[in-house]
């Protein structure tokens, strides 16, 4: 068994300590471990993670395996820091079939960069119409527990109220895209002030909000689990904060892009910033971060969305809506929440591998705490790092990042799946 | 001004000013017995129209066409939105045949902007009408309409639209002529006025350099102009408004409700008009109705706006040549 020692890194963003790595697992903590026999990784300064884990990615395969494969999206993962990921239940065929979930599940296990959890559907082909066999999926290989029409909002009533009871009995989720249909019939974009001016269809606040308003209540009705995905407005945080004042049983992500970008960037008609939700306004934006900070919205999960060149190189109007993130992600939450001060490392900790892998009942595997014994899932960074993003390195087989020439802060240098590495040096092995 | 006319926000006021006693210079054109200029000879425009539109193209291609530039229709209609890369495919054929302006229609809002600034096309780009974003040379021929009722052809010359009161009144939400509008007369120094049911009314218009109220009644008397828009029908399925006739009666423009603007004021559409819907046939037959200059001078500005953009180093209109006078 291979042994790795990293030497001196800040756990949790506190104090330097050494971690040594025994096979799958972490051996010791502490002060001036012993060396030998172990591969030694100088880490001072940088802080180790627990392995991040994404409970909202988009692998693309099967079916658009031209924007993304489970391969090639593990591979993104892993250079981001992620030790585990969710794959979207929208897929060509949908994965709303045991068949189709063990399918993304043992691809996942080829690929060997990060452990894949399929997200199966909430309804037979993203329809809304009749619910998936959720059962099915979570008895098969994969063991689905979050289910979810992703792309799309389970926008019946009594669908998702179904769905909401329905896996309770096998401790089951629902994410929802929150999404009112009509409310956002042709919508390009925020509705507000630079929509207005632009001529693009609105996507108002309200379609999210009025969604999420029902269904915290109808969790709140039959005593279920209800998660929300890539939550953007402000008005959608004071309805999870009240929400969870009242003991409703409700979780929250944001997406790093809507920790940092706002509908300003659209006056440039760059397809790049089209993304659904779309990238809302500054004060939106601040809330979020805010929310984030006090707990109210629990994780960070990416919304990585590939797309090849040709679906974002044209009218605004064309273009497939969304952004790659898993790359991105630890630097865009270091620059909007480490450095803004909202957020120290072990908050991040908290919000982009203990919560996601709780939520997503991974937390067997997943989001386990650095200290002996524990699975040896860990991620490095090199918080002092700074850069200007060029998708020509990306892993991902896409390239629609917003970032593209922007400067971020912090790079993963290490990135170990149950103490082997996938990257190092900031290399996938 | 700028290399390329995307959005009537882009004129500053001398530039629009600019370009609307250019027109007039162009109209006179119009006034000779050979309506040409050899002013664009040897150079290509092609008008690709993404959308229908036989009003605007006729109205380029009859500007391009007393410029003595050589003119290509393209028609591509049916491939806007659903099949995406054709914009791209489509400017890049452009670039390669060596056109050398290129003017273009097209249903999505921003397919002009992404036309000029993707680095697909190095030729100037005259939006001539981009979903409900802009269309700029439209909002010129109104401007260059208003100048000449309000202030005089020749007394124009030179002057904005100073202090003059402009009321705009329909469908403000899907209009790329209201857009446009409200951005050239704001930098031309008048006052706009926005009229509609608030369904109407864009969310975020409170940014705009202009009012809005939901009376027609309390705006008319105080207006200088009166442009009416085209308000579909199948709005109303969507909820926009009632029925056909209520929206008519608060917000149509009949007879009585024309004599309640003061005497001097025109009333304006950029066509093509729904009689009895938004405008009656008498309001739409007066004389106070600029209708059908509104199309004339359509030609005018759009030589004005080639001109200016192909930038012309001759002065633009020279005594006509004894050959060309005799051809
Ligand atoms: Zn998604």
């Amino acid at each position: 068994m291979s042994k790795i020692l990293i030497r001196g890194a800040k756990v949790l963003g506190g104090e330097a300590q050494d971690v040594l790595i025994d096979g799958e697992t972490i051996a010791a903590t502490g002060a001036d471990l012993s060396a030998d026999g172990a591969t030694v990784i100088e880490a001072a300064g940088q802080v180790l993670l627990p392995g991040l884990v994404d409970l909202h990615t988009h692998l693309r395969e099967p079916g658009r395996e031209d924007s993304e494969t489970v391969l090639t999206g593990t591979r993104a993962a892993a250079s981001g820091g992620y030790t585990a990921v969710f794959a979207m239940a929208n897929t060509f065929p949908v994965a709303d079939t045991a068949g189709v979930v063990e399918q993304v599940y043992r691809l996942g296990k080829e690929s060997g960069y990060c452990d894949v959890q399929p997200i199966g559907a909430v309804t037979i082909g993203l329809e809304g119409k009749k619910l998936s066999e959720l059962g099915a999926m979570h008895e098969s290989a994969a063991r689905v527990t979050v289910f979810s029409d992703d792309g799309k909002c389970v926008d019946d009533a009594v669908i998702m109220r179904r769905a909401l009871e329905y896996v309770k009995a096998f401790g089951g989720v629902i994410a929802q895209h929150a999404q009112e249909p009509r409310l956002t019939e042709g919508a390009q974009m925020n509705e507000g002030i630079v929509s207005a001016e632009l001529g693009l269809g609105g996507w108002p606040a309200v379609a999210e909000e009025s969604i999420i308003a029902r269904d915290v209540l109808l969790a709140e009705h039959v005593g279920s689990r209800v998660h929300i995905c890539h939550l953007s407005t402000a008005g959608s945080v004071e309805i999870v904060r009240w929400a969870k004042s009242r003991g409703i049983d409700v979780t929250a992500e944001v997406t790093p892009h809507h920790l940092l970008l706002t509908d300003e960037l659209v006056r440039s008609y760059n397809p790049v910033y089209k993304v659904n939700p779309p990238l809302r306004t500054e004060r939106d934006v601040m809330a979020l971060r805010e929310a984030l900070a006090d707990g109210t919205i629990d994780i960070v999960a990416t919304d990585h969305a590939p797309h090849p060149h040709e679906d974002k190189d044209c009218e605004w109007a064309a273009a497939a809506m969304g952004m790659v993130g898993l790359e991105t992600a630890l630097s865009v939450v270091q620059q909007t929440m480490v450095e803004t001060g909202l957020l120290d490392w072990a908050g991040v900790a908290e919000r982009m591998s203990f919560a996601p892998a709780r939520i997503g009942g991974l937390s067997h595997r997943h989001g386990r705490p650095v200290s002996a014994g524990e699975p040896a899932n860990l991620t490095l960074v090199d918080t002092s790092y700074r850069g200007v993003v060029d998708p020509a390195g990306f892993a991902s087989r896409s390239r629609n990042t917003p970032y593209e020439g922007r400067e971020l802060p912090g790079r993963v240098t290490h990135t170990f799946l149950r103490g082997r590495t996938t990257v190092v040096d900031g290399k996938l092995a | 001004m700028k290399r390329h006319l995307i959005s009537a926000a882009d004129l500053t006021r001398d530039d629009a000013v600019l370009i609307l006693d250019t027109a007039e210079e162009m109209a006179r054109v119009a006034d000779r017995p050979i309506k040409k200029l050899p002013t664009l000879r040897g150079r290509t425009i092609c008008n690709l129209f993404f959308e229908d539109s036989t009003r605007t193209r006729i109205s380029f291609e009859a500007a391009e066409k007393r410029l003595s530039a050589d003119v290509i229709n393209f028609a591509a209609k049916g491939s806007s939105v659903s099949k995406g890369e054709s914009l791209k495919d489509t400017a890049q054929t452009l670039e390669a045949m060596g056109v050398d302006a290129v003017v273009i229609r097209h249903g999505a809002s921003g397919a002009p902007y992404r036309l000029a600034n993707s680095g697909w096309i190095d030729a100037p780009v005259i939006n001539a009408g981009d979903g409900t974003h802009q269309h700029p040379t439209q909002a010129l021929l109104d401007a260059f309409t208003m100048r000449r009722r309000l202030v005089g052809r020749d007394a124009g010359l030179g002057k904005d639209l100073a202090g003059r009161r402009i009321t705009i009144v329909g469908d403000i939400l899907h209009s790329r002529v209201a857009r446009s509008n409200v951005d050239l007369l704001h930098t031309l120094g008048a006052e706009v006025t926005l009229v509609a049911p608030p369904t109407l009314v864009p969310v975020g218009v409170e940014t705009w350099p202009c009012e809005v109220s939901y009376s027609l009644d309390e705006v008319l008397p105080k207006s200088d102009a009166v442009m009416m828009l085209r308000v579909q029908r199948e709005r109303m399925n969507a909820a926009f408004f009632p029925t056909e006739r209520e929206y008519s009666r608060r917000y149509g423009l009949d007879a009585a409700r024309m004599a309640r603007m003061p005497e001097h004021a025109v009333v304006m559409h950029p066509g093509p008009m729904v009689r009895g819907m938004e405008i009656t046939a008498e309001v739409a037959d007066s004389d106070r109705c600029t209708v059908v200059e509104q199309v004339a001078n359509g030609v005018s500005v759009r030589m004005a706006v080639l001109y200016l953009l192909l930038g012309g180093s001759e002065p633009a209109v020279t005594a006509p040549s004894r050959t060309e006078e005799t051809k």
